[in-house]
């Protein structure tokens, strides 16, 4: 059904593209990459209307049972963490009235107990105090199992929130950690207000006034009657909140639009919207429309990697078996064919035909996004130079000879692959270009696309989940959650492989069975140093991409958002919300 | 007809009953999930999504979601959204007046402008005004509405900027300020639904009249000394109007339930906007809710359809 009427929509959307396309006139301009700060907001309410559009509208207003980054968005300006993650990966206080660190004592030596100082004389916009027991109350209102948060995961390592007075917290974890910011920091780590949602929990969470009106401790608060689920989130000054001279905005409108293009539109052509969130929009309609010149896009480097993923187990196997880690792909199991593939793939003409050099550029590291972290030893490697003569030849040495339909095949096996990933415009047409190259190695390619919702699902009845992979390979982008990969490394554990039996649970969807690389996570797992850390992250990167267990294809940009030209203060950060420091925006 | 309402209306509940085990079969069966956004997120690892959607009660048989789901329409109660986690009749309450606004007015005016083309075109076949209005009629007809609704787009708010780009729910039309800002708004969606609307109901009033004009009655109308107008009028038009009352009728229904299409183009937060957005969030609840409101609604107004068909042709006696 969904999938119906996406198609009609991106008929639509597409015929769009193309008018408008015709209509505009090629000038200068073009993308800003990370612009400053901005002159802070010296009169508080100066400012008239911010107006903010986002493509997925908001549909609750508290983060905590939220179902995707716009709710988090759309609470940020109200709700606040401790401290948000900025644009470099550090912390940045918020309620805190510092980071702690093992330099200030905030840290234990071990990283297993944190101390938050709260900034003193901070007060919710309902007036009331905002003390250590929101904080303390938030990570009960998190932990409950039957209120079923859907940022519980953060904590999960916790062992106890216990509050010292007013104005400190500590945060103990189960064991030492090395990430001592994963709770109550970033988009999944907004305290609420213990007196709004005390009596809300468990089955009663839905009945919540405050989960469409929170009381916050934001720059703003919202609007009496101020929310519209997935249509508009209307918002006023906070006159309460704690820095003087901000926001300033007097109010601050977010409006949710049908689909990318036409957020991009009202910021980029028609002047309708001041900030526009997530403009996926392929790159070279998204350039042509900035250079309008009402409006201009805001980028920045992130972790996002598109990449294929090559099965390491047999999709065609019988029944059961399909796809399950015990069974062997009939030729991805031998490294000389993958590295063939991956010479294949030609990520320069990806990232210069679909991405337009705009919304991403060719990689070939799968960590990406800390340059301490990032492998400078990749450019060198073999499987990252695009070689179509080589590969052939890796593949005529290997033994797979080309039939007379121009189809390589050895033992009766031809090589044939299904090649999977979701509906998306710019997805496709990256599909198109590998495919190409492929064909050009004697490989049968066969192309599908799955509706993202299915294909991201946990359905277990449902074969076309990315989990399930019951293909050759597949595309998707994936990222590091926080500036440290440790979670996201763990992505290639074998303890991660799903199967059958585990309802296809586990993120390993390459079945990458290697005991070297489990020895590298654990000792990973094992090191504080930071120095030490990044070693880590980068060999484990390098041993992934030479022993081809994915393909990275492009170094996705994030935020691809847009602004108006005469909009301030917006500092692009893939770690956290587009609406991270808000209260600082100004024109 | 008191009694034969009576028992139509009876009819209608085990139909009804049929729609919606079909409809809540074919949702609970649809692949989806409404956590998967957060599919790729380390921070919200699958337990946590499962637990959510225990929370949501997906956990539970199918049957028994049914007979919960079904207990609550009885008495008004179509359940919580997934997604804003507060009850769905609230949702559709919020949208319905945009949709009844701009849809309603729609067809209104697509029928007030469409039945005297319509007889227009019929009285004056082969004429130059016939020939325009049939070419109208065709382009409204074969242009699909998210095409005219872009074209307006690019022509009026991108290009000229007359009209604004995005549609803002929150005006309250007080004065002749926020009545200006309003027609300006919704002005696009309603041209683009009333070509649309206005096409075909011309060409159903037009056939209807050139089948009627020919008839013997006409014939012993005008043999009886009447003037052309009477008889086009009384005669005619009402006997070709029956057929039309029906279409009419029956298209009601989708003023309720929204344009789907055209209000996601103009953002427009009506009900087809929230249909489409929900599909996409596989907020069941919601889905159900629209789709089986307007199978209601349209067994309701085929009902409506019959008994004004008895109104207006008394040839028809239900008993």
């Amino acid at each position: 059904m969904a999938g119906r009427w996406r198609l009609a929509l991106a008929v639509g959307m597409a015929t769009t593209l193309a008018v408008s396309a015709c209509a505009q006139q090629p000038s200068g301009g073009g993308a800003t990459t990370a612009p400053g700060t901005g002159a802070p907001a010296a009169v508080r309410g100066a400012g008239g209307e911010l107006r903010l559009v986002w493509w997925q509208g908001p549909t609750i207003l508290n983060p905590h049972l939220s179902q995707g980054t716009k709710d988090y968005d759309a609470a940020r300006p109200i709700l606040e963490p401790l401290a948000s993650i900025g644009p470099d990966g550090k912390p940045v206080a918020n309620l805190a009235a510092e980071v702690p660190t093992q330099a200030n004592g905030g840290v234990s030596s071990d990283g297993k107990t944190v101390t938050w100082k709260l900034k003193p004389g901070v007060k919710w916009s309902d007036g009331s105090d905002f003390t250590a027991d929101d904080v303390v109350f938030t990570h009960k209102y998190m932990a409950d199992k039957d209120t079923a948060a859907t940022t519980s995961g953060n904590t999960k390592n916790v062992e106890s929130v216990t509050k010292v007075d007013a104005t400190t917290v500590k945060v103990t974890f189960k064991a030492a950690t090395v990430n001592p910011y994963q709770i109550f920091t970033g988009p999944q780590g907004m305290i609420i207000q213990a007196k709004q949602f005390q009596d809300f929990m468990g089955a009663k969470a839905k009945d919540a006034p405050g989960n469409t009106a929170p009381v916050g401790t934001g720059a703003y608060k919202l609007t009496a009657g101020g929310f519209k689920s997935n249509d508009v989130v209307t918002y006023e000054i906070n006159t309460l909140y704690r820095v003087a001279n901000k926001p300033f905005f007097k109010t601050v409108t977010l409006k949710a639009t049908a689909a990318a293009d036409a957020s991009a539109r009202a910021v980029l052509q028609t002047g309708d919207a001041d900030y526009g969130w997530n403009l996926q929009v392929p790159a070279a309609t998204l350039k042509q429309m900035a250079e309008g010149g009402r409006g201009e896009l805001v980028t920045s480097p992130s972790s996002n990697v598109e990449r294929l993923l090559i099965n390491r187990a047999d999709p065609k196997a019988a029944g059961d078996a399909r796809s399950e880690p015990t069974t062997k792909h009939p030729f991805f199991s031998d490294l000389n064919v993958r590295k063939a593939f991956a010479m294949a793939s030609n990520r320069k003409a990806v990232a210069d035909a679909v991405y337009a050099g705009l919304t991403g550029g060719p990689t070939c590291n799968i960590v990406e996004g800390v340059p301490a972290m990032t492998s400078k030893n990749t450019a060198n490697f073999d499987v990252c130079k695009f070689d179509l003569a080589a590969a052939n030849k890796l593949l005529d040495d290997a033994g797979w000879a080309k039939g007379a339909d121009g189809i390589r095949a050895k033992g009766g096996v031809r090589m044939e692959v299904v090649y999977q990933t979701t509906v998306n415009a710019v997805r496709q047409a990256t599909q198109a270009v590998i495919k190409a190259d492929w064909e050009k190695l004697g490989v049968k390619v066969e192309l599908k696309s799955i509706d993202a919702g299915v294909f991201f699902s946990t359905d277990v009845a449902n074969p076309d989940t990315a989990a399930k992979f019951f293909a050759d390979v597949e595309m998707f982008t994936n990222n590091s959650s926080e500036p440290d990969y440790q979670v996201y490394l763990a992505n290639w554990i074998s303890d991660e492989i799903p199967t059958k039996a585990k309802q296809w649970r586990g993120s390993n969807y390459e079945r990458y069975n290697s005991p070297a690389y489990d020895t590298l996570f654990k000792e990973l797992t094992g090191t504080m140093d930071p120095a030490k850390r990044a070693e880590l992250t980068i060999k484990m990167n390098d041993l992934l991409v030479q022993d081809v267990v994915v393909i990275p294809l492009i170094a996705r940009t994030q935020p691809t958002s847009g602004k108006a030209k005469d909009l301030k203060g917006i500092l692009p950060n893939p770690w956290d919300s587009d609406l991270w420091n808000v209260a600082d925006w100004s024109k | 007809m008191g009694r034969y309402i009576l028992r139509r209306l009876l009819i209608s509940i085990p139909t009804l009953l049929i729609i919606s085990a079909v409809l809540f079969t074919i949702l609970a069966l649809a692949p989806g999930d409404p956590m998967s956004q957060f599919a790729l997120n380390p921070e919200v690892p699958p337990e946590v999504r499962e637990r959510v959607k225990q929370s949501l009660g997906l956990d539970q048989p199918l049957h028994i979601r049914y007979a919960k789901w079904i207990g609550g329409i009885v008495t008004g109660d179509f359940g919580f959204s997934f997604a804003t986690r507060g009850p769905v009749t609230d949702l559709i309450v919020q949208r319905l007046p945009n949709t009844l606004l701009v849809l309603g007015v729609a067809y209104t005016i697509s029928v007030l402008i469409a039945i005297p083309i319509g007889i227009l075109s019929a009285v004056k076949r082969y004429s130059l005004f016939d020939y325009g209005a049939t070419t109208m009629a065709f382009i409204g007809i074969s242009v699909p509405t998210f095409f005219t609704g872009l074209l307006l787009i690019i022509i009026f708010a991108v290009k000229l900027r007359w009209f604004p780009f995005l549609y803002d729910s929150r005006v309250v039309v007080t004065d002749l300020n926020s009545l200006g800002q309003q027609l300006r708004q919704s002005i696009m969606p309603i041209t683009v639904l009333t070509l649309f609307n206005a096409a075909q109901l011309t060409r159903y009033v037009r056939s209807e009249m050139l089948e009627n004009l020919p008839q013997d009655y006409v014939r012993t109308a005008r043999a009886k000394g009447l003037h052309e107008r009477p008889v086009i009028a009384r005669h005619v038009l009402r006997n070709s109007l029956i057929p039309v009352v029906t279409l009419i009728a029956l298209g009601v229904p989708t003023i309720f339930t929204g344009a789907i299409i055209t209000e996601q183009i103009f953002a427009i937060p009506g009900i087809g906007h929230l249909l489409v957005k929900s599909i996409f969030n596989t907020d069941t609840p919601v889905v159900l809710a629209i789709t089986f409101l307007f199978a209601a609604l349209v067994v309701f107004f085929n009902l409506v359809a019959d008994v004004l068909y008895a109104v207006l042709d008394p040839r028809i006696r239900y008993s």
